[in-house]
């Protein structure tokens, strides 16, 4: 496989998943806020933050409300983390390797890409967001059922896997980040509602895990649980660890994996448990900054190994 | 309310589909009735489907503009142009024999001359060909061919006879369009195909593959094979995908390749991996900055060193486009009986040479009733519909013929054959359209069962080329005779 074809792939695969996971961020911020008592400081700016978009955001806005934060995260084609831009960006990628997947692929895309694009002002208002969002994970999920069935386990699925996994686990990681951060931020609230179950709920539920969760884990919805399933579990295929044996296993069939080998058992060698409450504090942010720190790293050798041209 | 065949009018011209109000040509019967049997809303519906097809199929064309470069869905009348297999079967043998012919005559120019030294060819026609490349002298690709894929325009006249206007030997395009519009149509009008005998078109990527195979300078059970193209903003990067993906080969840019002792790679996820033959859809002087422009970042440096060294195989080989030229285009007749020692089965639009002083004096005489055109350009740019054009641009364009005569030929407008098109409205009318065959040559010959047809969507225009407002259609070889 060309390694120019590798490589636009690759970022199809981080586009396809970021786009999902977009939808999903926001569906899921919906259904949050309406939750969450009234005086708490948790607004829909978080996801920005979340992002780590807070310098483009400011560029492009002042006021820091959720009408600006769904339009940057939607619709704002400047931003090159909004769903368009990611929408776009699975076109461009996919068409450049149309030669890779099969016609059905390209069509679903196609679909998707109109429907995103003709259809964001529904995303805007808040009557018509969670139908678009569920338009958007579902043409998602769509597509990725479509190249599944007809898309040969070579090079080319490799790379694919190597994407959407790297793409997946980052955005857990923040997301989990996201949770930590609600609570830590809103101590001298715990107790007034059961807020921690509100929050660690939606964090389950932004990833669409509370059934999994259940099943696996079978006790009540709680930080600790909630933060040690998504690090840890190795079924689930959302948690960090899942993303993370397949990376490896993309990465073994791949020619000259080797050289990727070192620094995927970097990344598996920080492990953190989560027991109670208290691990949930500092600690377990600057573990989850970690872990976005060697992703990013994982990222760079993928590239200088397979996607160099020289 | 139905299409109404009755009253629509052919204006005077040869009509693809009827030979008289109301009386559809024998290829056509099925087509008609059918089509007459739909009302407004189901035609409608039919019309919305194929544009929804196109949108889901990513059929674009890109046209450039100052703004950028646009993706346009790809236009598309639904109603099919028909053609008689039996009549088909001699268009594809004059077209066959045009392209050995050519093929012949490049081979020759680039050897030994001898239609020259034997006073058929002029010698001053090469000397100021743009498309004459000396770094191909003596260069003997396999089989003796140097265009492998030749997309040739025929139009038809008045009586329906055919006409061959031009042959594109460099990077002839539009056989996607020719694929996906057949797949279009069979989802539109699925109907007819059941019990219609249409002629598939489907075998063109599995002979353009064999066609490419057979150039591989290694023997080998899979040869390296790539399509080359300039990448996304070229105007056909759609086809160029199309096709790799069909022949199931890797759609290549130049910054992928590299040239190492004569020998091609490609750079893979696994290191460097030989390319045998490469299908270039970038045109001869971008393809190597060593030997053509040396600013271009869309070729291979050193590509032609490993062409001339015999360890690469390109299609179309550098320098095929010497045939490709308006001028010489007039000599094709006398080329057939030349190497061939046969008679032309097809006929030249009739041509005169800007270059010989009485034609050029005719010519400039009758600017209003010809069709000037430039000798190598495409595209339809840079020509002069007579009739269609104003005084102004008529004085304009005879200074362009006298300042450079070499570079102007100019044929009779001609009455180009219609056939019926759906319209604003859901009615028909008639728009004038041509056909693009493609003929294939390396071990053997082959002819794309019918072609891409053209139409010209604006209302009596002659331009059908899609970068200017040119649509398309489906294109039926049927076999009467089968029923």
């Amino acid at each position: 496989m060309l390694s120019s074809v590798a490589e636009r792939i690759y970022w199809a695969g981080r586009y396809l998943e970021r786009t999902e996971n977009t939808a999903r961020l926001i569906r899921v911020y919906d259904s949050l806020l309406l939750d969450l008592p009234r005086g708490l400081n948790i607004s829909w700016y978080n996801l920005i933050e979340l992002n780590s978009a807070e310098d483009s955001f400011a560029e492009r806005y002042r006021v820091q409300d959720e009408r600006n934060v769904v339009k940057f995260l939607l619709s704002d084609e400047d931003n090159p983390i909004s769903l368009q831009t990611s929408l776009k960006m699975v076109r461009e990628n996919l068409r450049t390797t149309r030669d890779v997947f099969s016609p059905e692929v390209w069509e679903l895309i196609n679909e998707l890409f109109y429907f995103g694009r003709d259809e964001v002002a529904q995303g805007q208002g808040r009557k018509l967001r969670y139908g678009f969002c569920e338009g958007i994970i579902r043409g998602c999920e769509q597509v990725n059922g479509q190249i599944a069935a007809t898309t040969s386990r070579d090079a080319a699925w490799q790379f694919l896997e190597l994407g959407r996994y790297i793409e997946r686990a980052d955005m857990t990681s923040r997301i989990l980040d996201a949770g930590a951060v609600t609570l830590l931020e809103s101590a001298e609230l715990l107790g007034q509602v059961n807020l921690g179950q509100i929050v660690w709920g939606h964090v389950l539920g932004s990833l669409s895990a509370e059934l999994a969760f259940r099943r696996r884990v079978r006790t009540r919805v709680s930080g600790p649980a909630v933060a040690d399933f998504l690090l840890n579990d190795p079924h689930f295929p959302r948690t960090i660890r899942f993303c993370r044996e397949r990376v490896a296993d993309a990465i073994r069939i791949l020619p000259r994996g080797k050289a990727v080998q070192a620094q995927l058992e970097v990344l598996a060698a920080v492990y953190y448990q989560v027991e109670s409450i208290e691990d949930l504090g500092q600690p377990f942010r600057d573990y989850v900054n970690e872990v976005q720190i060697r992703i990013a790293t994982l990222h760079r050798h993928i590239a200088d190994t397979w996607f160099a041209l020289g | 309310m139905t299409l109404d065949w009755k009253h629509y009018d052919s204006g005077g011209f040869f009509d693809e589909l009827i030979s008289s109000p109301g009386n559809a040509r024998a290829p056509a019967r099925r087509l008609a009735s059918c089509l007459a049997s739909l009302n407004d809303a189901e035609i409608e519906s039919r019309r919305r489907m194929a544009e929804a097809t196109i949108r889901q199929m990513g059929v674009t064309f890109t046209v450039y503009s100052e703004e950028g470069n646009i993706d346009r869905a790809w236009p598309f009348d639904i109603i099919p142009r028909t053609i008689a297999a039996r009549q088909w079967r001699d268009v594809e043998a004059g077209l066959k024999q045009r392209l050995r012919a050519l093929n012949r005559f490049i081979d020759d120019i680039y050897h030994d001359r001898r239609i020259i030294a034997a006073g058929i060819f002029p010698a001053e026609v090469l000397a100021q060909s743009k498309n004459l490349r000396p770094e191909c002298q003596g260069v003997s690709p396999p089989f003796g061919v140097w265009a492998n894929i030749c997309g040739t325009d025929l139009v038809r006249d008045e009586r329906g006879r055919f006409f061959v206007l031009e042959d594109n030997l460099r990077v002839p395009s539009g056989v996607a369009y020719m694929l996906e519009n057949r797949a279009i149509t069979k989802r539109v009008l699925p109907e007819l195909f059941e019990n219609e005998a249409i002629l598939p078109v489907n075998d063109y990527p599995a002979r353009l593959f064999d066609t490419l195979a057979a150039l591989s300078p290694r023997k080998v059970r899979n040869p390296g094979i790539v399509v080359l193209t300039p990448g996304i903003y070229n105007s056909a990067y759609f086809e160029h995908a199309y096709l790799a993906q069909q022949m199931g080969v890797e759609l290549v840019e130049g910054r992928d390749l590299v040239v190492d002792e004569d020998k091609v790679y490609m750079r893979t996820i696994a290191g460097l991996e030989r390319v045998d033959v490469i299908y270039r859809r970038i045109d001869d002087l971008f393809l190597d900055p060593e030997v053509f422009q040396p600013d271009s970042v869309l070729g291979v440096p050193g590509l032609m060193r490993a062409w001339r060294a015999g360890q690469v195989a390109i299609a179309n080989a550098p320098g095929a486009g010497v045939a490709d030229d308006k001028v010489v285009y007039a000599y094709v007749p006398q080329m057939i009986e030349y190497y061939l020692g046969e008679k032309p089965l097809l006929p030249n639009v009739p041509t005169w040479l800007c270059s010989d002083p009485e034609q050029r004096a005719y010519v400039l005489a009758h600017l209003d009733e010809l069709v000037v055109k430039p000798a190598n350009e495409s595209g339809g740019y840079g020509m002069l519909v007579g009739p269609h054009a104003t005084k102004k641009e008529r004085a304009e364009f005879a200074e362009r013929i006298q300042a450079d005569p070499r570079n102007y030929i100019a044929q009779p407008t001609l009455k180009l054959s219609v056939a019926p098109a759906l319209v604003d409205g859901g009615r028909l009318e008639p728009r004038h359209l041509d056909l693009r065959p493609f003929v294939l040559q390396g071990e053997e010959l082959y002819v794309t069962t019918g072609g891409l047809t053209r139409v010209a969507m604006r209302k009596g225009s002659l331009v059908v080329n899609s970068s200017q407002g040119g649509g398309s259609k489906d294109t039926w070889i049927v076999d009467t005779e089968a029923r």
